[in-house]
């Protein structure tokens, strides 16, 4: 049961093959039982899942069943979800049990999805590898001694184990498209603006964005069809219409042009990386598209610039964590002060503290200008820079990250080595355009993603490409062994 | 040394918006703890603001008012800092694209001559919550009802050059802010809280002294009060040889004087930059014709017409104009009983006095301009006399009735029917043969005084209920008679 | 760009983050490596260029002037590390 894809699942439950019910018990006991070895769940939400599945065979018998009703989800736990622990992978919110829903999570509960749990993630989705998370390392299922990627990297993992058929992640700087390249599953990050970012904790806000990560790009597009939208309590939400993403899955790639820029194929990309991805292009050219060299000058900048606007606006919104009306709280403050840096000097780790300390650096006085200013230049250099490619082009390719999985504990010694990891999903943040990932082969045993970047509410081509590319290939069906 | 004082002036308005800034929780005076604080304004994770249209509309309104600029691209940035009633740890303000740009108010100094204040700029901002230090042993209580509350800071040139012109700038705000429905203007409540910086310089001096800032004074008095206090504490510390340290100080009413804000000493860099949960506003011209359309006539153009049209006095004028409630009650007597001087009167008058004794503002005064009118009515067409008018107002005061029934119940109509009058003058001039005889045997321009003495016999016989004006006539006309 | 320990606690203290005197060098190290990758900006020509806020350049939306949120505090206060009588309480702030 488990191998099957969402939309297979969605029919399966039409069909009456087996019931909500059924289906979500399957996943809780495999998580039950393999989910120690990823560690890819903070939480599971046994009794509530099934309240939920029973509730939607309910729905069904009564004949008002829809597209997801009674399809078990995993949610980052980056979502508040009312009543329901949402820690966003750190101490400082073991103890939080959001009093409200995210409008993603929300959405998705009408869409009638059954919430499996809460999975794994970066620390306040600050990082590349998933382990900087409080509540210890998630494995890749590929390979239990690497990392799965992050900071969605529970979610990714959930799926690539076949724990969960779907999971929502979120994406800043590369957080769906990384881990999922890294797990060999499918993940898409929307435009900015496409999907409500209303109890999502904000890390930065103008970055952020929620999207689906799946086993295939039909399921991502049954996936976004119910969480986009326009959300007036989010002031950045945009009020775009909503199209069915699955309308046009099976276009043809005729005629369709993709930009290869020449930097994300130049030095220091993995070799066996490059040759996947290489292949992955020539099969779009079988099928129709013609293939253009294009350069984004500007893709090198993209990491200082995102290093310095990220930390800026993770600084601000993080002050709130500060012991006084939720989360953890120092033991025997002594005075207003001390609750403050112990509260968040034993709440927070080491990253998030780095990444808060930078931020405050670039906005300090005498700093703004020549780090936060500059970089905000440099972003609209950036957004000119893909607007140009746009006119020659109709998508851009490339590698989603320049390595495929590593080694556990082999980048935590020098952060920037770490960074260096976002290079080619942290400019779609920049500019705010959507990516989609998906699975593309193996280099060196591990997996290795594809990377498509569209332009402005572009989803649907890219899930087009994604389906049409996966029709013709079957990297996407394999599973790790041990999570048969 | 001639010590020249200068002075500029933040003034903190709370809107009058029904919800918050940013946030549908609502901003209702008085509530019971944290109850009208929501997800947005405790900071929750996860939440997202969206600017309230009114908060807009009254800064708009504002600007036009002191013929200020209008910030057409008006936008929301971050001031980061650690405080208890500050949830986010950051406010949400305007650094670089204000609201309203630059501005003036005219003032009136004591000699009567205008002055105008400059305005530098006017932004829009949150309001932060509020500690209580009673009560909790050793710690302090944070309530966020006010978190969130929309503020319309409006900062002044250092223009002003003494405490009396600071009050009478911060009157005119008062008032402006009231006529416009942008604020209730409360100091009391906290809806106005003004900041002064004041600083000394030599007469002459181009440069500007150190500036220390006197943080939420909240009453007229107290503002003048600790801008001079401040003033005499800078001159004698520099008189000493001492500096004058820029800092916070708080000002202390019961011993005026200020002291320094230990805990805000600490210098705070507040980093801040554009806040990216908000998009720029743009602001139309059409959107700000329509917001002009809706201006009311202010205090200064009222105040004019007054003195223009109905003939007030300058200092009538002034004063029923500076409080748009006293105003409007004004013209509804005013034109009700067509009769300006009167209605200004017994408003500024009795009804000031009533409305002083019990402390009430005139919003809540228990005698309404219809029913003023109502008794100056009464006392035009000479059924009740002056006298009795005051012993009306008082009982309506006292909610009593209406004002024809209290004449009725009080016995208050006074005798005008001439024929009644005459009967009692001949009555008083029988029974005082004595007195009469005095008045008549009198040097003639010495007579005016004995008068008197017959209207009070009058004025008895008749129980007060005589026209005094009448009965002065008739014992005139029958007195003289008789010599 | 080097950043010292003096600066790491200024920054520290301005962030309200308590750091272990043990973990300061760490700390220096690492800021420092961060703003040697962030100092490559300086290389980019951006004389004239207009900074970038929101990714669309898009306008804000204004919300009608209503009541919409009803009194939570008894269910937002479960979560809160230490109130009482409805306040939240913390160490005294003293003025």
């Amino acid at each position: 049961m488990h191998n099957k894809t969402l939309a297979e699942l969605a029919q399966g439950l039409k069909s009456g093959e087996f019931s909500s019910v059924e289906l979500t018990t399957h996943y809780l006991d495999r998580i039950k039982s393999l989910d120690e070895k990823t560690n890819a769940f903070i939480t599971t939400t046994e009794e509530h899942a099934l309240a939920q599945a029973k509730q939607a065979d309910q729905v069904r018998a009564e004949g008002n069943a829809t597209a997801l009703t009674g399809i078990p989800i995993a949610h980052k736990d980056i979502f508040c979800t009312e009543g329901i622990k949402t820690s966003c992978g750190s101490k400082m919110l073991d103890n939080f049990i959001a009093p409200y829903e995210s409008t993603v999570t929300q959405k998705c509960n009408e869409a009638g999805l059954v919430t499996l749990g809460k999975t794994n993630m970066d620390e306040f989705a600050m990082g590349s590898s998933n382990e900087s998370s409080f509540y210890g390392v998630c494995k890749n299922p590929w390979d239990l001694e690497k990392i799965p990627g992050g900071s969605s990297g529970g979610s990714a993992a959930a799926v690539a184990a076949r724990l969960a058929p779907i999971a929502t992640g979120t994406d800043t700087g590369g957080s769906i498209r990384q881990p999922a390249s890294m797990c060999n599953i499918t993940g898409l990050k929307p435009t900015y603006g496409r999907v409500s970012r209303w109890g999502m904790i904000a890390f930065a806000s103008s970055l952020d964005q929620a999207g689906p990560m799946a086993q295939t790009a039909e399921d991502a597009a049954m996936l976004l069809n119910s969480m986009a939208g326009l959300d007036l309590k989010d002031s950045t939400s945009m009020d775009q219409p909503v199209e069915d993403y699955t309308a046009n899955l099976n276009n043809g790639l005729e005629g369709l042009r993709i930009g290869l820029p020449k930097e994300y194929f130049a030095e220091g990309l993995n070799d066996s990386v490059k040759a996947a991805i290489e292949a992955s292009i020539k099969e779009l050219e079988k099928q129709g598209a013609i293939l253009k060299e294009i350069s984004l000058s500007t893709t090198k900048l993209s990491v200082p610039a995102y290093y310095v606007i990220a930390p800026a606006e993770a600084s601000a919104n993080l002050s709130r964590f500060d012991g006084v009306r939720f989360g953890y709280r120092c033991e025997d403050p002594q005075d207003l002060m001390d609750l403050y840096t112990r509260s968040r000097g034993e709440g927070f780790g080491d990253e998030v503290k780095r990444r808060i300390m930078i931020g405050a650096y670039a906005l300090s006085a005498g700093y703004y200008d020549a780090y936060y200013k500059k970089a905000q230049q440099v972003r609209r250099l950036i957004k000119n820079d893909f607007a140009n490619a746009f006119n020659e082009v109709d998508v851009i390719a490339g590698p989603t990250a320049p390595t495929t999985a590593f080694k556990l504990g082999e980048k935590t010694s020098d952060p920037v080595t770490m960074y260096l990891e976002d290079i080619f999903t942290i400019s779609v943040n920049l500019a705010g355009l959507p990516a989609i990932t998906v699975p593309a082969g193996f280099a060196d045993g591990m997996p290795t993603g594809l990377q498509l970047i569209g332009n402005y509410f572009q989803e649907s081509k890219l899930l087009n490409i994604g389906h049409k590319y996966q029709q013709a290939t079957d990297w996407h069906k394999k599973t790790p062994e041990q999570f048969a | 040394m001639e010590w020249e004082t200068v002075i500029g002036l933040e003034i903190h308005v709370q809107l009058a918006t029904e919800s918050k800034i940013f946030s549908g929780a609502s901003t209702t005076f008085g509530a019971e703890a944290n109850t009208q604080a929501c997800a947005v304004d405790l900071g929750l994770p996860g939440v997202l603001p969206v600017v309230n249209e009114k908060a807009i509309e009254l800064g708009v309104r504002f600007g036009l008012a002191i013929d200020a600029e209008i910030g057409m691209k008006s936008a929301f940035d971050r001031k980061n800092y650690f405080y208890p009633d500050l949830p986010k740890g950051y406010q949400t303000t305007q650094m670089d694209y204000p609201i309203v740009g630059v501005g003036h108010v005219d003032i009136e100094l004591e000699d009567g001559t205008t002055k105008r204040i400059g305005v530098t700029r006017a932004h829009l901002e949150e309001d932060a919550g509020k500690s209580l230090h009673e009560d909790f042993d050793g710690q302090s209580g944070i309530d966020l009802n006010r978190a969130g509350t929309p503020l319309l800071e409006i900062v002044s040139e250092p223009d002003i050059r003494s405490a009396k012109e600071a009050v009478a700038y911060v009157k005119k705000m008062h008032s402006l802010v009231q006529y416009l429905d942008v604020s209730d203007g409360n100091m009391s409540q906290g809806s106005m809280r003004a900041d002064c910086n004041v600083s000394i310089r030599p007469k002459g001096q181009e440069e500007f002294g150190t500036r220390t800032e006197i943080k939420n004074v909240n009453s007229f008095k107290f503002i003048e009060k600790a801008i001079n206090a401040e003033i005499e504490r800078q001159i004698d510390l520099i008189e000493d040889g001492g500096k004058v340290v820029q800092e916070t100080r708080l000002y202390d009413a019961n011993k005026n004087e200020t002291r320094s804000m230990r805990s805000k000493e600490v210098a705070n860099d507040y980093r801040y930059f554009p806040c990216p949960d908000l998009l720029p506003i743009h602001i139309t011209e059409e959107y700000v014709e329509s917001v002009r359309s809706t201006l009311p006539e202010l205090p200064d153009q009222k105040c004019e017409r007054f003195q223009n049209e109905l003939g007030l006095s300058h200092y009538d004028a002034s004063v029923i104009s500076a409080s748009r409630a006293m105003a409007d009650y004004f013209e509804t007597v005013q034109t009700k009983i067509n009769d300006a001087k009167l209605a200004a009167n017994w408003v500024m008058g009795e009804l000031s006095r009533l409305l002083n004794q019990d402390d009430k503002d005139i919003t809540e005064s228990p005698v309404s301009a219809e029913q003023l009118a109502d008794m100056l009515a009464r006392l035009k067409d000479n059924t009740i006399s002056s006298k009795a008018a005051k012993t009306v107002i008082e009982a309506l005061w006292n909610g009593e009735g209406s004002v024809d029934e209290i004449i009725d119940a009080k016995g208050l109509k006074q005798v005008s029917d001439t024929g009644a009058i005459e009967a009692i003058v001949d009555e008083v001039i029988a029974n005082c043969p004595q007195q009469v005889e005095q008045y008549v045997s009198a040097e003639p321009d010495k007579r005016g005084k004995m008068v008197g003495f017959f209207v009070g016999q009058v004025m008895k016989a008749s129980k007060g209920a005589a026209n005094p004006g009448q009965v002065n006539q008739v014992l005139k006309k029958k007195l003289d008679a008789l010599c | 760009m080097s950043i010292d320990h003096d600066e790491v606690a200024k920054i520290a203290q301005l962030a309200r983050l308590n750091i272990e005197p043990a973990q300061m060098d760490q700390y220096a190290e690492n800021l420092s490596s961060i703003l040697d990758l962030v100092d490559q900006l300086q290389a980019a020509d951006t004389d004239g260029i207009e900074p970038l806020a929101n990714p669309l350049d898009a306008t804000q939306r204004l919300r009608p002037d209503q009541v919409t949120e009803a009194n939570q505090r008894e269910h937002f206060q479960k979560n809160a590390p230490s109130a009482e009588q409805g306040l939240f309480l913390v160490p005294k702030v003293i003025e």
